[in-house]
């Protein structure tokens, strides 16, 4: 793990080669977050993971927050691991609500990161959050047919009619 | 059989199986020229078919859609998601200590790691001390965990490839791991044995002595196994050299855990950052070297040895003292204090009702899980419910590498990929 102070070195380094880039960090239990701007996000992973003094080549592991009623609301965590160094490095993308219908857009990692595949495709499928460029980006583990975004905190839990067949001679399309 | 035809090199990752019987293959693949709209010659026609969802050889409810020319594969999609159960939204709605039987069912196979996974991320968030002898009883559950969660991979695995005695052998011995999670923690599966500070409960009189006996004698029934498997013709037949991805696709890929290992890349979280009493213990870190089936498979095994021998050493390392933490703000009191004093019972009925709090924060831990870094993240904003906890599950990030073990490569491969993949479906889709 980089230490606090190195957390704002690489900060400062990153705000010097995509300037604007970092919007804050934080270093808390022994681990360090950068928080950047979206629109940055390739720009600051590519940094991270081609610089030669960084080398944070690994993505263990990639998944959505809701942070409502925060803002900005949601987070796409990325958690960076250079292997040699064993440190780890958490890179959290933070994204608006545009509102509405719209839903939050972000650059996709694939093309840095092959593991990203599956793990984008469950933030989409989760927190509705679209990833440009992803090659395949559909839900995963919810049915492909399910409308909302079921990990939002405003999605209530629980309250959906469980479909059985048997009841569906006695009261026809009882479920809608 | 001639050795020399035991030894032939099969092509490997992006290899074509077809180069090798002899028939050309002329311009772009079938695949290509599919999706480029172009009619093909019925023979070269692709069939597009479904591997499951209720198949004995997918190890749980996953779905594959392959694209076969012949009998060679020649693209594959995993389908995910049929037991998808809503685990992490549903722990956003629970106290921290009611997520604990929640994330345990994820991972069915290795439930005290998705344990370990989520209580350690919470008492890192609370900056809790666990006791030396809660961390060598974790240490020692999470092993016989390793080692029941390999013996049922083993005993499907050969199944799958038609070693059918290997299957009862290896459930007998799984059973055993059972008897002792049963004497220990009550349960045989999803104990719920893990405590945030510790662990619930001291392990009764006549558990170490069971656990000895086991451990002496699960070295020699490994050898047994080894003897039924290492010198089978048709198993080597079908494991040597197939399924083989290059080492930096792997890591490309996020693939963690035996699997990396088998391609020769020594990355164990237990060594490189040891987490309990793993810094104190002696143990290797088994890798392969052609990262094929073969190889997975003997990295497990050793793996098993290995577990045996953790397990050994902290059953003669136990040391003495209290099994869980004592902060009265997190872990309930004994239950002998209730009677006499009032401050214990405040304390438990605050902890029952309304759980304790976590100090506003986010934090990801990694552990070693059979299968590779299960790691949880969990975001606190004060309260006794976690605002987010995620569970990176191992299985659904190496489920990526399963097409480029497959394509290229023969369809009755593909279910020895899928075996030697050891994917649990509870825990890719959670």
């Amino acid at each position: 793990m980089p230490d606090a102070p190195g957390l704002e070195l690489i900060a400062q380094d990153l705000n010097g080669v995509a300037e604007g880039s970092v919007l804050g960090t934080y270093h808390e239990h022994g681990q360090g977050c950068l928080i950047v701007e979206p629109d940055r996000i390739l720009d600051v992973l590519r940094w991270l993971r081609d610089e030669p003094t960084q080398q944070y080549r690994f993505l263990s592991s990639l998944h959505g927050v809701d942070y409502l009623p925060a803002e900005p609301r949601f987070g796409v965590v990325y958690d960076l691991l250079n292997m040699p160094r064993i440190e780890r490095l958490r890179v959290r993308a933070a994204l608006a609500d545009p509102g509405g219908e719209d839903l939050p857009e972000i650059d996709s990692c694939v093309e840095l990161f092959p593991a990203a595949e599956f793990q984008e495709r469950e933030v989409y499928d989760f927190f509705g959050i679209v990833f440009r460029g992803h090659p395949d980006l559909r839900r995963i583990l919810m049915p492909e047919e399910y409308v909302g975004w079921p990990q939002r905190r405003d999605f209530p839990v629980g309250g959906e009619p469980v479909i059985f067949t048997r009841d569906e001679p006695v009261m026809p399309r009882w479920y809608e | 059989m001639t050795t020399e035809h035991l030894h032939r090199s099969t092509p490997s990752h992006g290899g074509d199986i077809l180069g090798e019987t002899g028939e050309e293959v002329i311009g772009t693949s079938a695949v290509e020229r599919t999706a480029a709209g172009e009619l093909l010659e019925p023979e070269e026609e692709l069939l597009t078919i479904n591997f499951g969802p209720h198949h004995p050889a997918t190890h749980g409810v996953l779905r594959l859609l392959v694209s076969l020319e012949g009998e060679v594969v020649r693209d594959l999609k995993p389908v995910v998601g049929y037991v998808h159960t809503g685990i992490e939204k549903n722990c956003e709605d629970k106290s921290y200590w009611k997520v604990i039987p929640f994330v345990e069912r994820m991972d069915y196979l290795s439930y005290f790691f998705n344990m370990e996974a989520f209580v350690g991320c919470v008492e890192r968030l609370l900056d809790i001390e666990v006791p030396p002898r809660a961390s060598y009883l974790r240490v020692m559950h999470m092993e016989l965990n390793r080692l029941h969660s390999h013996l049922v991979w083993l005993g499907t695995s050969a199944l799958d490839l038609g070693a059918m005695s290997m299957f009862f052998y290896c459930f007998r011995d799984r059973d055993r791991v059972l008897d002792l999670f049963e004497m220990s923690t009550g349960q045989r599966m999803h104990t719920r044995y893990f405590q945030v500070g510790g662990v619930f409960e001291d392990i009764p009189v006549g558990f170490a002595r069971n656990l000895r006996a086991f451990c002496d004698e699960m070295p020699s029934r490994l050898d047994q196994y080894e003897a039924i498997l290492n010198g089978n013709e048709i198993f080597l037949e079908r494991t040597r050299n197939v399924g083989v991805v290059p080492r930096q696709r792997l890591l490309d890929l996020g693939v963690t855990g035996p699997l990396l290992r088998a391609a020769g890349e020594p990355w164990d979280l237990r060594k490189v950052t040891p987490y309990h009493c793993y810094g104190d213990l002696d143990f290797k870190i088994p890798i392969g070297s052609a990262g094929d089936g073969y190889d997975r498979y003997r990295v497990r095994v050793q793996e098993m040895r290995e577990s045996v021998r953790i397990i050994e050493q902290t059953l003669d390392g136990l040391p003495e003292g209290p099994w869980i933490a004592d902060d009265r703000k997190v872990v309930l009191p004994p239950r002998d204090e209730l009677a006499t004093s009032m401050e214990a019972l405040i304390h438990h009925f605050k902890l029952v009702t309304e759980g304790f709090r976590v100090p506003p924060g986010e934090a990801y831990y990694a552990i070693e899980s059979p299968r590779g870094e299960l790691g949880c993240f969990v975001v606190a904003d004060g309260s006794a419910k976690p605002v987010r906890v995620h569970i990176r599950d191992p299985s659904f990030v190496n489920l990526q590498m399963l097409r480029d073990m497959c394509i290229g490569g023969y369809i009755a491969d593909l279910i020895q990929n899928l075996a030697m993949l050891d994917p649990i479906l509870g825990g890719i889709d959670r």
